[in-house]
């Protein structure tokens, strides 16, 4: 059992984990689909800037889009074929918008792009180290999608007293980095012992949830000094972040803050072992283990390529007909319903849930005042308060009850007698003051901008009439010139209408 | 030595750095509740209060005294905050709309195979949210522009059209859930 003594965070639930359906069975590869749709976002940064155009054949492994800046992310080819678009195609989306994406038509012989391997990592400098991972394209593939190389960076400039290897998958249903420790202990550790040694961490632990026994059993295969694994209970989100290092280490994250600022670095393990393979192999990211659960016979896990249609992806599982179902991406708490099936899996989905969409409406009633929602948030949030500031749109009272520290768990709305979409009303009052603040901005880019055009008048005008200047501009030319010009250009332009119009 | 006097010379430059920003000059109560006021305005510029824009408006509100119910894209939002600061009447308590309501849901579009370049929108835009030069085709800065509509009029070719806000990937928002809707994730068994 564990050697260390584990604190808890408030708050929090048992869940029905559900991971017996998935999480003994191998995980299996597609085949590799027709077209790949890379969004060139796919994190938390900014997009990406295509370097390829429509026609253009590339192989395996070749950069098809490059980072704009130091929090953007490249793209590389999954597979070998032709581009055949850019162009905007649907994305999972909590309201289905689309968004930029390069469209790869694979041509199935899958030739790669040769890959720069390196014989020993243990001697490789930290800067070497770091290169690598932001050459891949790495980001955090836990969910949040933050990306891997600042993070890595972020780590190697602070004192970091422990490395944490998050691999607490506590969402009911999703198993893939159960699986991919099972199928991969190896990596896993050998990634965590890099990673550790470039950022200097004081010690290092592989955190496995309690309903992960074989994964556990796996790890403690592998002979590896200086690594300690410890098994977390399965109280639901035991996984988040700052959850995590409240287990850990006795402490919380004070807010507004990050766990690194207290000295604690936190990677997924699916980003250790990806980390692992770019630096050892130069191995960019092209796929990850995707869940494919719920509500259908044949549930598993699916080595999948980026870009793969979510479709695409369902079939293979035996699942064609989703019309009574929703279909969500990530898990029952916190994921996103796909609003359309083309869309493609992209670097951060772990899952993808099939549930029975239920026959009767559960319609929410009015809040009781029970306090249930107080005693599971485990950020200590005060849900019900927060929940009548979001339906009366009060923003400041929103922000008074720190509204942002809410991390959409959805314990609360999962309690509720009362059946109210709390986490809904919260992502609500969200975005909403998100909008404010970006209304806000434009506002204050027009005001700037309009005073700079008065200025740019009186300006113009004094100097004018001072020195009698010829200006370079329309305002300087002569009125009736100009009259008869535009008199001129509108008899083109309408005798031109009037030809299209026949025609 | 010479070390000596440029640490001397150094410290009363700082010295009088510090003396300056003392002494800057702070605004009059009135100027200040101008520019308060016009940080609340939506700076579309669009002259629908009567005014020759949002400033102008600010200025009419403190020196006189008027209504500040005269901002369309602003609406009751602004309204309120507007009574909320001055304490004047003509807020009726809380709005009715929705906060992700808010003012820029308008942009300018100019039709570019219709456009003859004669250059009377880029001159009537307040903001400077269009490009273009005498003979040239001209186009809409979509981001910048505030959907006043003082482009449309002047235009002799009327191909200026003004669209209603389309939601992009950076630009969106959740809507308040419906009473009674269904919830995202899975429910407790019962």
């Amino acid at each position: 059992m564990n050697m260390r003594e584990l604190s808890s965070f408030r708050g929090g639930i048992r869940l029905d984990s559900h991971k017996g359906e998935t999480q003994n069975i191998a995980s299996r590869t597609l085949p590799i689909p027709e077209k790949l749709i890379l969004p060139l976002q796919q994190h938390g940064g900014v997009a990406a800037e295509p370097c390829v155009e429509i026609g253009q054949r590339v192989l395996k492994n070749e950069i098809i889009a490059e980072a704009r800046n130091y929090f953007g992310m490249r793209l590389h080819a999954p597979s070998s074929g032709v581009i055949s678009a850019i162009n905007k195609f649907p994305v999972i989306h909590p309201i289905g918008l689309s968004t930029d994406c390069i469209e790869l038509t694979t041509d199935g012989e899958d030739m790669a792009r040769g890959l720069n391997t390196v014989n020993d990592v243990t001697s490789l400098e930290t800067e070497a180290v770091y290169q690598r991972v932001a050459e891949a394209g790495i980001v955090g593939l836990g969910g949040a999608g933050f990306p891997a190389h600042v993070k890595v960076q972020e780590a190697i400039g602070q004192t970091v007293d422990m490395l944490i290897i998050n691999a607490v998958e506590c969402e009911p249903y999703i198993t893939c980095d159960d699986r991919l420790i099972q199928e991969h202990p190896g990596e896993v550790l050998a990634g965590a012992a890099l990673i550790a040694r470039v950022i200097d961490a004081g010690e290092c632990i592989v955190a496995v949830e309690e309903d992960m026994p074989a994964a556990m059993a796996a790890l403690k295969g592998v002979p590896s000094a200086r690594i300690e694994l410890v098994s977390i209970p399965a109280i639901y989100p035991s996984g988040g972040e700052k959850q995590l290092v409240t287990i850990l280490t006795g402490r919380e994250v004070p807010t507004g803050l990050l766990p690194i600022d207290i000295g604690v670095a936190v990677l997924n393990v699916a980003t250790v072992v990806a980390i692992f393979r770019a630096v050892f192999s130069g191995k960019p990211l092209l796929d990850r283990l995707v869940t494919v659960a719920g509500d259908f016979c044949s549930p598993g896990n699916a080595n999948t390529l980026i870009g793969t249609p979510i479709k695409y992806l369902l079939e293979h599982f035996g699942v064609s007909d989703t019309s009574n179902h929703r279909v969500l991406a990530g898990g029952p708490m916190m994921g996103t319903e796909i609003l359309n099936l083309a869309a493609p899996i992209t670097k951060t989905v772990n899952c993808i849930l099939v549930l029975h969409r239920e026959t009767a409406e559960n319609l929410s009633n009015a809040c009781i005042r029970c306090g249930d929602c107080l005693s599971v948030c485990p950020v200590g949030l005060q849900p019900q308060q927060l929940f009548d500031a979001a339906r009366t749109s009060d923003v400041d009272l929103a922000q008074e009850l720190h509204l942002f520290d809410c991390i959409d768990c959805g314990c609360c709305a999962y309690v509720c007698p009362s059946q109210i979409p709390l986490v809904h009303y919260f992502r609500y009052a969200k975005s909403s003051i998100e909008a404010l603040d970006r209304d806000r901005a434009v506002a204050d880019g027009a005001r700037a901008r309009h005073e700079q055009q008065l200025q740019r008048l009186s300006a113009k005008s004094k100097i004018g009439a001072r020195s009698g200047l010829e200006l370079a501009d329309v305002s300087a030319l002569d009125p009736s010139e100009l009259e008869r010009d535009i008199k001129a250009a509108v008899s083109r332009s309408s005798k031109r209408r009037q030809n299209e119009n026949e025609l | 030595m010479i070390w000596l006097y440029l640490a001397l010379v150094l410290m009363a430059i700082a010295g009088i750095f510090v003396i300056l920003r003392q002494h800057e000059p702070e605004l009059d109560p009135e100027n200040r509740l101008v520019s308060e006021i016009d940080s609340l305005l939506p700076q579309t510029q669009c002259r629908q209060c009567g005014y020759p824009g949002c400033l102008p408006y600010a200025e009419a509100i403190v020196s006189a005294n008027a209504p500040i119910d005269r901002c369309p894209p602003g609406g009751p939002v602004l309204r309120r905050a507007l009574g909320e600061m001055l304490g004047r009447t003509g807020s009726s308590g809380r709005p009715a709309v929705e906060l992700s309501a808010t003012s820029f849901l308008k942009v300018a579009a100019i039709d570019e195979s219709a456009c003859i370049g004669c250059v009377k929108c880029l001159q009537a835009c307040p903001v400077d949210a269009i490009v273009g030069a005498a003979k040239q085709m001209h186009t809409v800065i979509s981001k910048e522009c505030t959907g006043c509509e003082l482009c449309v009029e002047p235009c002799p070719v009327d191909c200026i059209f003004i669209a209603d806000f389309t939601a992009d990937v950076e630009r969106w928002s959740w809507q308040m859930p419906i009473d009674g809707e269904h919830r995202l994730g899975f429910s407790e068994p019962s």
